[in-house]
């Protein structure tokens, strides 16, 4: 009996339609995946950070201490359970998955290389989708902050409702260019439409006269202060907040809301490594990009504005909450809101 | 009119009753959200130390707050009544643990004026060289914890990269790290190490460069300025009236510093500018500090050279197996890193003192705090407290 009549008995047996099986099998492929991906990230964010403040690093944990992260993960999962006695139990225990949720629905639409190998699956409302599904994330670290019980807990989940909410504004100003220059909301189509040569990328694209690189920046700032990095990382304002909204949480709760945290950081910098920075193209039309080639470019390019995020996090001071709100609202948002008039101003007389 | 009694905390200290009183909001401010009576600390990462902070706050302004000390009490002025006169020595490094050679520096000083002995004059260059070296280090630690309280991790490396070979030296000196024991009364405890000037003149530049790299990462970055500046304004007369002293009192731009007031040691005798700066604020005050260690660096180098000249002989005064001044008292103060530490002995000609004061900078400096901190943002309640440099083992003692 060869394998493919196995697995036709099997699925007879269970009488579930395949789409269910398709579908289970390819989430669990994208939640290796992240994980795989946030392990990595955080290994290399300490080897990164070590290097940086005179340091090592992880050493001792496998070559180079590639498994230290690996081994944190295991002590994480392996650690007592504590839900305080002030929380609110049922919230308490929901709120790490309402966080972890919308960053593991957004792998969803990404394209990691060419399509339709590469991208779980392509939305025609794409960016629109992970726009809407990140913003849950709010929900989840309000809830967390209140549910804790703890003072300190609140003014963090507070601080970062606030945050985030507004700099979504901005955000999403700076992702309509890009959806404006392709006229799509798919993230397929708008990789596609800059191609393979390194000039016709949004970000460099000089037929919009740098407008597009202005709404890249704008846009990486805001993903900064989505994911709540240095110099916006208040919500967890280690010396003012303790540790923000996730105070009371230890264990496997802590880990989910760790690794939502390390995600967010990946996806906000493959959505701009998709939106301007040309997808999973080579920069240059005799590089190979297809197949595999794609993925390395895909994640060359995304590494590389994680790693950029990362430095800046290792380098700055943390800004006020004051400040924070001021620069969201009377620099960013205008300038981002000129930039998308001017921008749909050139597409529309074209 | 409600007072701020409902906390239970500490309410039956006496000083409860000097709490500031906390009006009702009035009516145009019925919106305001309801007070929330948070504590910060003891345990909190960054009120240094042992510090207990009991906040009022009211969204996220500060309305109230009161400083709770007394965690970190050892008795050291009871502790000292009961050895003899050379053994205070050794409880003065516990003092302020980021200064151990000044607090070292003071009690000898002050015993050496009972007993009324001069002090070779190597000794002397050789205190003034641990000195400043000390106040070096000890500013070093302040600008890595403000960068650490501001969120910016990196310079802390930087600083205590720094620090480190400082503290490398003071090892070279007496074997400790940290409780040096190092200046004795009449004198120090042993000469300089044989090649330990010359690997000292090998560090300054090195030290010099990493200022120049600390500037630039930490106190010149447009968001530390725009952070801290312009908040926790101690104004001139302010300062005075609370008694502060050290940097506090000179970011306040008033110029005063025992080393230059009232000079001890060789102070007088080397080229070196008292920092002030206008602002009064938290920048000003990290600022003063930055340029502090730059002046110190300036002392170091002349120190050195003057070092250099001196032939190797004696650095300490021979005195009796028991100290046994006469009767009296003396009040000796000096400029340790944190301001001016004062020790105030009375002698009742026995061979132990009869009472030790210590006026300690970081306790007068904290005093303040109830008066500069309500109206701030919790936000900026940590960067006004950070930049008053406290060690809680000074404060408490």
């Amino acid at each position: 009996m060869s394998l493919t009549q196995l697995c036709e008995r099997l699925l007879n047996w269970t009488g579930l339609p395949v789409e269910v099986w398709v579908g289970l099998v390819v989430a669990v492929i994208i939640f290796l995946f992240m994980t795989v991906i946030v392990l990595a990230v955080v290994y290399l964010f300490r080897k990164f950070a070590g290097f940086i403040q005179l340091r090592l690093g992880p050493r001792y944990v496998g070559p180079r201490g590639v498994l230290q992260t690996v081994c944190d993960a295991v002590k994480l999962l392996a650690k007592e359970d504590i839900i305080p006695a002030e929380a609110d139990k049922g919230i308490f225990i929901a709120a790490p998955l309402i966080v972890f949720l919308p960053a593991y629905l957004a792998y969803i639409v990404i394209p990691f290389g060419q399509p339709p190998h590469f991208q779980p699956k392509d939305l025609n409302l794409g960016i629109l989708y992970v726009l809407a599904i990140t913003s849950i994330t709010v929900v989840g670290i309000i809830t967390a902050g209140w549910a804790s019980g703890s003072k300190w807990a609140t003014i963090g989940g507070m601080r970062s409702g606030a945050q985030l909410i507004s700099y979504e504004v901005p955000m999403s100003l700076a992702v309509l260019v890009p959806v404006l220059i392709s006229g799509s909301l798919s993230m397929k189509d708008i990789a596609e439409m800059q191609g393979d040569r390194i000039w016709y990328w949004n970000a460099f694209n000089i037929s919009y006269f740098g407008l597009a690189f202005i709404a890249f920046v704008i846009y990486m700032i805001c993903a900064l202060a989505e994911t709540n990095q240095i110099p916006f990382d208040l919500p967890e304002a280690e010396s003012e907040l303790v540790a923000g909204y996730n105070v009371e949480y230890s264990g496997m709760r802590f880990a989910f809301f760790f690794l939502a945290e390390f995600s967010n950081l990946f996806v906000v910098c493959a959505i701009a490594t998709t939106l301007f920075l040309g997808g999973w193209y080579a920069p240059l039309p005799f590089l190979p990009d297809d197949g595999f080639w794609s993925l390395l470019w895909f994640m060359l390019k995304t590494l590389t504005l994680v790693f950029i995020v990362l430095w800046i996090r290792s380098t700055y001071p943390r800004v006020r909450i004051d400040q924070l709100m001021e620069f969201a609202w009377k620099r960013l948002f205008p300038i981002a809101l000129i930039d998308l008039g001017i921008v749909s101003l050139i597409v529309a007389l074209r | 009119m409600k007072r701020n009694s409902d906390s239970g905390i500490g309410s039956n200290y006496p000083w409860h009753k000097q709490r500031p009183v906390i009006e009702e909001p009035r009516p145009g401010e019925a919106l305001r959200a309801d007070r929330l009576i948070v504590n910060m600390g003891p345990q909190h990462p960054s009120t240094h130390g042992v510090l207990r902070m009991i906040l009022t706050v009211d969204g996220e302004w500060v309305v109230a707050a009161e400083p709770d000390i007394g965690y970190l009490h050892r008795g050291f002025e009871k502790l000292a009544e009961m050895r003899d006169y050379d053994g205070t020595i050794f409880l003065s490094d516990r003092w302020d643990y980021l200064a151990s050679m000044s607090n070292n520096i003071a009690m000898s000083l002050a015993i050496e004026r009972l007993l009324d002995i001069q002090v070779p004059e190597r000794a002397q260059w050789i205190r003034m060289l641990v000195a400043e070296l000390q106040r070096i280090a000890s500013h070093l630690v302040f600008i890595a914890a403000y960068g650490l309280d501001m969120g910016a991790m990196t310079p802390f490396f930087y600083c205590f990269r720094e620090r480190e070979r400082i503290v490398g030296f003071f090892e070279a000196l007496c074997g400790a790290r940290l409780t040096y024991h190092y200046v004795r009364v009449g004198g120090v405890a042993a000469d300089l190490p044989d090649g330990f000037l010359e690997e000292l003149e090998k560090f300054i530049p090195m030290l010099q460069s990493g200022f120049d790299e600390i500037d630039e990462l930490l106190i010149y970055n447009p968001i530390l300025i725009e952070r801290t500046s312009g908040i926790g304004i101690i104004p001139p007369h302010l300062a005075v009236s609370y008694g502060l002293s050290g940097p506090m009192i000179r970011a306040s731009g008033i110029p005063y510093d025992v080393r230059k007031c009232h000079p001890y040691l060789f102070y007088d005798a080397v080229d070196w500018d008292v920092i002030t700066h206008e602002a009064c604020d938290s920048w000003a005050r990290v600022w003063v500090r930055s340029q502090e260690m730059r002046q110190s660096l300036r002392i170091v180098k002349q120190v050195v050279e003057r070092l250099k000249e001196m032939p190797a002989g004696e650095v300490r005064v021979k005195l009796g197996r028991s100290i046994r001044p006469q009767k009296g008292d003396c009040y000796v103060a000096i400029e340790s890193p944190r301001g001016e530490l004062g020790i105030y002995i009375v002698s009742d000609g026995s061979g132990k003192p009869y009472r030790v004061k210590i006026r300690g900078p970081s306790f007068v400096n904290l005093s303040i705090a109830p008066r500069v901190l309500p109206g701030v943002k919790i936000a900026d309640l940590v960067a006004i407290l950070g930049s008053f440099d406290l060690v809680m083992g000074e404060v408490d003692r």
